[in-house]
């Protein structure tokens, strides 16, 4: 019993880890038709931003719920005035210009910090216990932050304003802007918004991970397939997709090993996307978020 | 088609690879032989930006991991050559594994009609997939028949032979000759290839893929097709590149290398077969020549490279420069409409 419960909590951690990597690049994607190739540098600067900040002498919460999304959000406003809106509407140019922004950054960040692990940070809870089995606190608390951030994400985007402005742009961007809606505006505040949900992110698993320049490759290889298996739908899609693949992975990791679990992940993915091309939220889900 | 006007369709293919050829009897003569053992890695990169040339230029697919296909295609040549003892068969298995892993893929994608920005994700995707999971190979329980993959270290890949002559080892010098001339050889069949009707077909479900399928021609199978047939090319720059280097790591799948090949055709220019050449011999001197120092570091570069390429030369160096004596030698007016009807159909020039 204890081990079954032991399994399950890795299971939804390992779920909840994939959508909490995959959430910021789902809504830039969902909302502008972005494929932001620089998602694992913003997932890196998030986790910089808090082995920085502890170093000063930050408490390392303010530095990790408050400074990460905040800073890389700062950052994603600016990318986005610089680089990103003189390519709306050209998928191709905006995806090598970000993988170029993604280069960039790597760069950017080993001419600083130095090519190696920064001062790594432990994570900051203890361990609970599930009978004779133990599991991580900072786990636990990756997962209920991974729900909250759903919840705050769902409540921006139903119940303000913005969020109904934003979902009329990203339905009919002229009726929007015909109706008095600053469009670029709000393609500014949600690539900004993204960027700082990126950045909780990075944050967040800094102290799991640790922080290298290159550590945004390890990431984005599943937040792109989690968010193009789960569609264009914003939340429900990012939640499926990681239900799904996040769940595979787990099993088979369990079952064979960390590295055919990748694999399994990828292997359904691509059959996912042989019966469904617009993911699982463009066959079913469609009215939802 | 007939083969008067295939030639003269080709005739700029043949001028550039007669160059080729000049320089492949000449530089070993002029040249020392670290800098010949330096180019031979830069020619087995040509290759791999000529497949990427011709099925992201001609057949539109956006292709982000053709270095799965170069790297595969090493492991294949490094694996098989280990195993039979020999290079001659190696390199034809490591041709027909590439070729057949990007038949898998490509019926997965095309015939799941992924749109072509899904398609660059995804195979980036496999890519990076690629590195991790052949990183994690370094036990001594994994090993294909005689050969261990190595996991991070990488395998050491035995050096070329004359055909079905298995003690008749090429030096350097010579293995430069042999990857020279695969370089011609590659170059001048993609350049027949683009001009064949199959060819052209690509070419026509580039420009439109509804129009193309509504005149009958079943753009999946098109495109499959001119898929794997790169994916072919790129394992034969993958051959070369591990007898090049001497050995082949999984960094090959990084996703720096993933991006550099990306890099060539842009700054080259999609449409063109000599483009994205020229740009691998020029990038890779421009690296070699910044690993020498510390100042900036590779990444940096090459990232505001291609958001420079982007932004402002969308179309690459080669389309840039054949526009520009065009629009010389014909009247302003002429060249401003030409170059107008240029951006809105892509009008693209071997």
């Amino acid at each position: 019993m204890d081990l079954v419960v032991a399994i399950i909590f890795q299971l939804v951690y390992g779920i909840a880890n994939l959508a909490l990597i995959s959430l910021g690049l789902a809504i830039i994607f969902g909302m502008m038709r972005v494929i932001n190739l620089a998602h694992g540098e913003f997932l890196m600067l998030g986790g910089y931003t808090v082995v920085v900040a502890t170093n000063a002498g930050v408490n390392i919460w303010i530095a990790m719920l408050i400074l990460a999304p905040l800073v890389v959000g700062i950052i994603g406003v600016i990318v986005e005035r610089v680089l990103i809106r003189w390519l709306y509407g050209r998928m191709v140019d905006t995806l090598l210009a970000t993988w170029g922004l993604s280069l960039l950054l790597i760069g950017l960040v080993t001419s600083i910090f130095g090519a190696s692990t920064a001062t790594t940070i432990s994570p900051p809870l203890g361990i609970i216990r599930i009978g004779d089995y133990s599991a991580s606190g900072y786990e636990l608390f990756l997962i209920g932050v991974t729900i909250i951030l759903f919840i705050a994400v769902f409540a921006t985007l139903k119940l303000t304003r913005l969020g109904l402005v934003a979902r009329g742009t990203m339905q009919n961007p002229e009726m929007s802007s015909a109706l008095g809606v600053s469009t670029t505006r709000i393609y500014m505040i949600t690539f900004g918004l993204g960027a700082g949900v990126t950045g909780l992110a990075g944050g967040l698993l800094a102290p799991v991970t640790g922080v290298l320049p290159t550590i945004g490759a390890t990431y984005i290889a599943k937040a792109f397939i989690t968010v193009i298996s789960g569609g264009s739908a914003i939340l429900a899609g990012t939640a499926t997709g990681s239900i799904l693949l996040g769940g595979i992975n787990g099993i088979f990791a369990f079952i064979t090993g960390p590295t055919i679990g990748e694999v399994a992940l990828l292997v359904a993915a691509i059959v996912l996307l042989r019966l469904m091309p617009r993911g699982i939220t463009g066959r079913f889900f469609r009215k939802f978020l | 088609m007939n083969g008067g006007n295939t030639l003269k369709a080709m005739r700029p293919v043949i001028i550039f690879a007669l160059i080729g050829i000049i320089f492949m009897f000449l530089a070993p003569y002029v040249l020392q032989l670290f800098t010949i053992i330096n180019l031979t890695t830069a020619i087995a990169l040509a290759v791999l930006a000529l497949s990427l040339a011709l099925v992201w230029g001609f057949g539109g697919i956006l292709c982000f991991g053709q270095v799965a296909f170069f790297g595969l295609g090493a492991y294949a040549y490094t694996i098989g050559a280990i195993n039979f003892g020999g290079s001659t068969w190696a390199i034809l298995v490591s041709i027909m594994v590439s070729a057949a892993f990007a038949a898998l893929l490509g019926y997965f994608v095309f015939f799941g009609r992924v749109s072509d920005v899904y398609l660059g994700v995804i195979t980036l995707t496999v890519t990076l997939i690629f590195f991790s999971l052949i990183r994690r190979t370094s036990g001594p329980e994994y090993k294909i028949g005689n050969a261990q993959i190595g996991g991070f270290n990488g395998v050491t890949s035995p050096p070329l032979n004359l055909p079905w002559d298995t003690s008749a080892f090429l030096f350097p010098e010579q293995v430069f000759y042999v990857a020279m001339a695969a370089l011609i050889i590659c170059y001048l069949f993609c350049g027949w290839l683009v001009t064949t009707h199959f060819g052209r077909v690509c070419v026509g479900i580039r420009e439109n893929e509804l129009r193309s399928e509504l005149l009958g021609y079943d753009s999946r199978l098109y495109k499959l097709g001119i898929f794997t047939i790169s994916a072919g090319i790129a394992a034969v720059g993958g051959v070369l590149f591990c007898n090049g280097v001497g050995r082949i790591t999984p960094d090959v799948f990084n996703l720096y290398n993933a991006a550099l090949t990306i890099i060539w055709v842009i700054v080259g220019g999609r449409g063109t077969l000599i483009g994205p050449i020229a740009a691998t011999f020029g990038l890779f001197y421009l690296t070699s020549a910044l690993g020498g120092q510390s100042v900036l570091n590779n990444n940096l570069v090459l990232g505001a490279i291609l958001i420079f390429f982007v932004l402002l030369v969308p179309k690459g160096v080669a389309p840039t420069i054949t526009d520009w004596f065009v629009g010389r030698r014909k009247p302003r007016r002429a060249s401003r409409r030409r170059r107008r009807a240029g951006l809105r159909d892509k009008v693209k020039e071997v």
